[in-house]
């Protein structure tokens, strides 16, 4: 199958029903996408399928051909994406793992709502689980990186 | 776990990360020229390397694994080294002697103990390295040592200037110096100063590596069937569907289940998922945490291994004016970190190559040796980012390594073993199960004249190498942890504390503040349930009974001031407060929480900490607030339970744990403090579920005695 994953399309060999996690991590190398649960329900392998933020651990590899699939590699080449930065500027990452998840996950949320309540963070980061505890900071990052993208306007 | 001591652990040899680059090295005859000190000067090299491209890389003796040490030992060679910190660079050490902890004599992380007990090392490596620096440039400029100055990474003498990296190559070549000075804290440019992580810009690129992304031509990922109770060995199997599935190379067994070996862990997955065993379970199979509890509470009334004992306890209970008696219970936790357990083992030409995020480096060094029939030294450990650890990487059985090791021989390949979610809650190795009874006296003034305690529950020392100084007649230590040592019993006149140590196959393990967890619970639970007996204030109440203790009392007044204790909360909301010393260092909580929607619902939680030395104001704020969400997940979610031996939670859908929108605001203050430095990573852990338990009595009236909290309907 042919998959377009950060802007390159490559041709890989797998079985129709290998959810795309796999496809890119074992197969296409793509390991910054996490493995949590394998049933949707952490988060850790949050990528942007045609931009929405999407759970690549439940996707059958085959259901996303045709449509350009991000990861956290693609996010931006050097952490300089606008939520990133707030990451970095908040001190966000504690053992870093659902990390990957939370960024993309937040970032889906900006592309489509630049700002956003509380109510809008717990909605959309409801679904990223995080064991250290990031999450007060998670929260105040999304702030951050909200107003630097509306002072960088549209 | 603060009882480990030298004896009887493994030793291995130097497994030597040969450096590719010119590095900072002392030769052994330099060492050996200083004499023997009464205290070894640790080798320089072993710690730090400064290169010609002016890097400094400073090697880790502990695991990385969210609690933000990456950062903070570096910070402590970089204040005596003076370097510039843009240079620095961190690696874990290899598995290897050099690397022993400094108080507990094996390489390992845990016990919140990586801060303080390498103040010291690290910062007399960063002294060591830099008074070498400075030699080697007083020799080059032929000026006395003493005239120079360092700066930023570069040694300055009026209006010359040479960098480290440039000096590197001729400070190797001197005789260390027998000592150092190291400099008083008021010099400190970087100690005590909010620091942002060095391992940030990787972890939010995707490029942090963790054991789990561990990949290299020829590795095969294994997933293992293992028994579906604990203690049950395979009978028999059939792999043929197994071995069908495109991409499944191998079914072997191995001592913990049958292992599938493929090309990837998708093709593994579902070649395990098509597998076919017969297992012989065992009395496992009779497991059931309803009944185990039942159990407990009846052993909870029978007279148990004495722990403490003062005063007349009998006595004076029957003296009592007021006596209380209450039952608090907490049930089995996995740790659940994001990470799932995995291990990498390629054997190979007599050596055994090990990629995993472990707690346990030394003991997974021996175990690994054990199995492949080499010697420690044989065997290379390379550690990886943790994606969590919570004390479930850290096994004396060194359970995930073990197998794996058991896998690559079986299979005679490179092999990468994988656990699933439902593996890994399914796994073993829980927060044990407790029930506490307390029966309390109160005198005729309102105040406790008597404590009896009788805690149950299942032993972690037990059966491991620790037992032998981690049990003393009959009590684990780690289990009654924040009982025997708390200042509440102490202030106590009569006193008496029992422990029970069922035995049964449920593994059990230390979980994030350990003992403390189940501990801080009972005991505050208790004080609270007493103070609204004798019909005082909870806060002034406490502060009666700590007036010996001033740390805790500082804390807790603290927290009380910051969360405006004695002002009326918010509509709808009330609030709890909790103190408990752990790992060294004091944390009083006060949680305001809410009933919404007929669920607890924790708005805020203010916290006092009294750590000693703050290293890292930042990283400490980021543990403070992540162990409150951690302990939290118990207070409010999860629960691990067992029906005919079987685990019956399996993944986060039904093994809840705390998610954002149920993150409270949590404040931090710091208290400043010349108290010896305690460690951060876990102790505010353990008073949250008290304080949000005393909370909810405040707020309805009703006394949860049960973890996780459940309201009644």
């Amino acid at each position: 199958m042919k998959l377009d994953v950060n802007g390159a399309v490559r041709e890989v060999e797998a079985p129709e029903e290998m959810p795309l996690l796999w496809v890119l991590r074992d197969l296409m190398g793509f390991t910054g996408v996490k493995f949590g649960c394998g049933m949707a329900q952490c988060g850790a392998c949050t990528v942007h399928l045609d931009g929405a933020a999407t759970r690549s651990c439940v996707l059958p590899a085959s259901a996303v051909a045709g449509r350009k699939v991000t990861t956290i590699e693609g996010l931006s080449a050097d952490g300089s994406h606008p939520v990133q930065q707030a990451w970095t500027e908040v001190d966000v990452v504690q053992c870093g793992y659902c990390q990957s998840g939370q960024i993309m996950s937040a970032a889906a949320l900006l592309a489509a709502n630049s700002s956003p309540t509380d109510a809008d963070i717990d909605a959309a980061m409801a679904g990223n689980i995080c064991r250290c505890g990031t999450y007060q900071r998670v929260r105040e990052a999304v702030h951050k990186a909200a107003a630097q993208l509306r002072r960088a306007g549209p | 776990m603060s009882g480990f001591s030298r004896r009887g652990f493994l030793q291995s040899s130097v497994v030597t990360g040969a450096g590719l680059y010119v590095a900072f090295h002392v030769p052994k005859k330099a060492r050996a020229a200083a004499g023997p000190p009464a205290k070894p000067m640790p080798a320089p090299n072993a710690f730090v390397r400064i290169a010609p491209d002016e890097s400094v890389t400073v090697l880790l003796a502990h695991s990385e694994m969210g609690q933000g040490i990456w950062t903070g030992l570096a910070m402590m060679i970089a204040e005596e080294l003076e370097c510039d910190w843009s240079r620095i660079r961190v690696e874990h050490a290899p598995a290897a002697p050099a690397y022993a902890h400094t108080a507990f004599g094996i390489q390992m992380t845990g016990g919140s103990s990586t801060t303080w007990s390498e103040f010291e090392r690290y910062r007399t490596v960063g002294a060591l390295a830099r008074e070498m620096l400075v030699r080697a440039a007083a020799q080059r400029w032929k000026v006395e040592a003493k005239k120079l100055r360092t700066d930023q990474g570069f040694v300055l003498h009026g209006k010359q200037k040479l960098s480290y990296g440039q000096l590197a190559e001729a400070a190797q070549q001197l005789t260390p110096p027998a000592s150092v000075q190291l400099k008083e804290p008021k010099e400190w440019k970087l100690i005590g100063k909010p620091t942002r992580r060095l391992d940030g810009p990787e972890k939010i690129t995707g490029k942090a590596k963790f054991g789990i992304d561990t990949q290299f031509p020829g590795l095969r990922t294994a997933l293992v069937l293992r028994s579906p109770v604990f203690g049950g060995k395979v009978k028999s199997f059939d792999a043929a569907k197994a071995r069908a599935v495109p991409g499944v190379e191998q079914v072997v067994q191995v001592p913990s289940g049958v292992a599938v070996v493929a090309s990837n862990f998708w093709s593994a997955k579902v070649g395990r998922d098509a597998l076919q065993v017969e297992w012989d379970l065992g009395p496992g199979a009779q497991l059931d945490s309803e009944k185990l509890e039942a159990s407990y509470r009846a052993l909870a009334k029978t007279p148990g291994a004495v722990a403490l004992d003062k005063g007349d306890c009998t006595a004076a209970l029957a003296a009592a004016g007021k006596r209380l008696e209450a039952e608090y219970a907490v049930p089995f936790l996995a740790h659940a970190a994001m990470e799932p357990l995995n291990c990498t083992v390629k054997l190979e030409g007599g050596r055994c190559e090990i990629w995993t995020g472990t707690q346990f480096q030394t003991v997974d060094q021996g175990a690994a040796a054990a199995i492949a029939g080499l010697k420690p030294e044989q065997v290379t450990i390379h550690t990886p980012f943790l994606g969590g650890g919570f004390g479930r990487r850290a096994n004396p059985a060194s359970d995930f390594v073990g197998e794996a090791v058991h896998v690559a021989k079986a299979a005679g390949v490179p092999v990468k073993v994988v656990w699933t979610r439902e593996d890994d809650t399914r796994g073993g190795y829980y927060r044990p199960m407790f029930v506490h009874r307390i029966e309390a006296g109160l005198d005729a003034k309102g105040a406790p004249s008597a404590w009896k305690q009788t805690l149950v529950g299942q032993s972690i020392m037990e059966g491991t190498p620790f037992a032998s100084f981690g049990i003393k007649n009959g009590i684990d230590s780690t289990s009654v942890e924040g009982v025997v040592d708390s200042p509440y019993l102490e202030s106590v006149a009569a006193r008496k504390v029992m422990l029970h140590s069922p035995r049964h196959q449920v593994p059990v393990l230390w979980w994030r503040s350990v003992g403390n967890t189940h501990t801080a619970f009972a005991v505050e639970s208790m004080i609270d349930e007493l103070a609204h007996a004798a019909g005082r204030d909870p806060l002034e109440f406490r502060l009666a009974l700590l007036k010996d203790s001033p740390r805790h009392l500082r804390a807790l007044q603290l927290a009380a001031a910051k969360a405006g204790w004695g002002t009326p909360p918010p509509k709808g909301r009330a609030r709890g407060l909790a103190v408990h010393e752990s790992f060294g260092s004091i944390i009083a909580q006060v949680a305001e929480v809410a009933v919404e929607e007929r669920e607890i619902r924790v708005h805020k939680v203010t916290c006092a900490v009294d750590c000693g030395l703050a290293l890292n104001p930042l990283g400490l704020e980021a543990q403070v607030q992540g162990s409150v969400a951690y302990g939290l997940s118990a207070v409010l979610r999860s629960e691990l339970t067992l029906k005919d031996g079987r685990v019956e939670q399996s993944n986060f859908h039904d093994y809840e744990v705390l998610r954002l929108h149920q993150m409270p605001e949590v404040a931090v203050h710091i208290i400043p403090s010349s108290a010896k430095m305690g460690g951060i990573g876990e102790p505010a852990t353990a008073p949250i579920s008290a304080a949000v338990a005393n909370a909810v009595f405040a707020l309805t009236g009703e006394r949860l005695r049960s973890l996780p909290l459940r309201l009644a309907v």
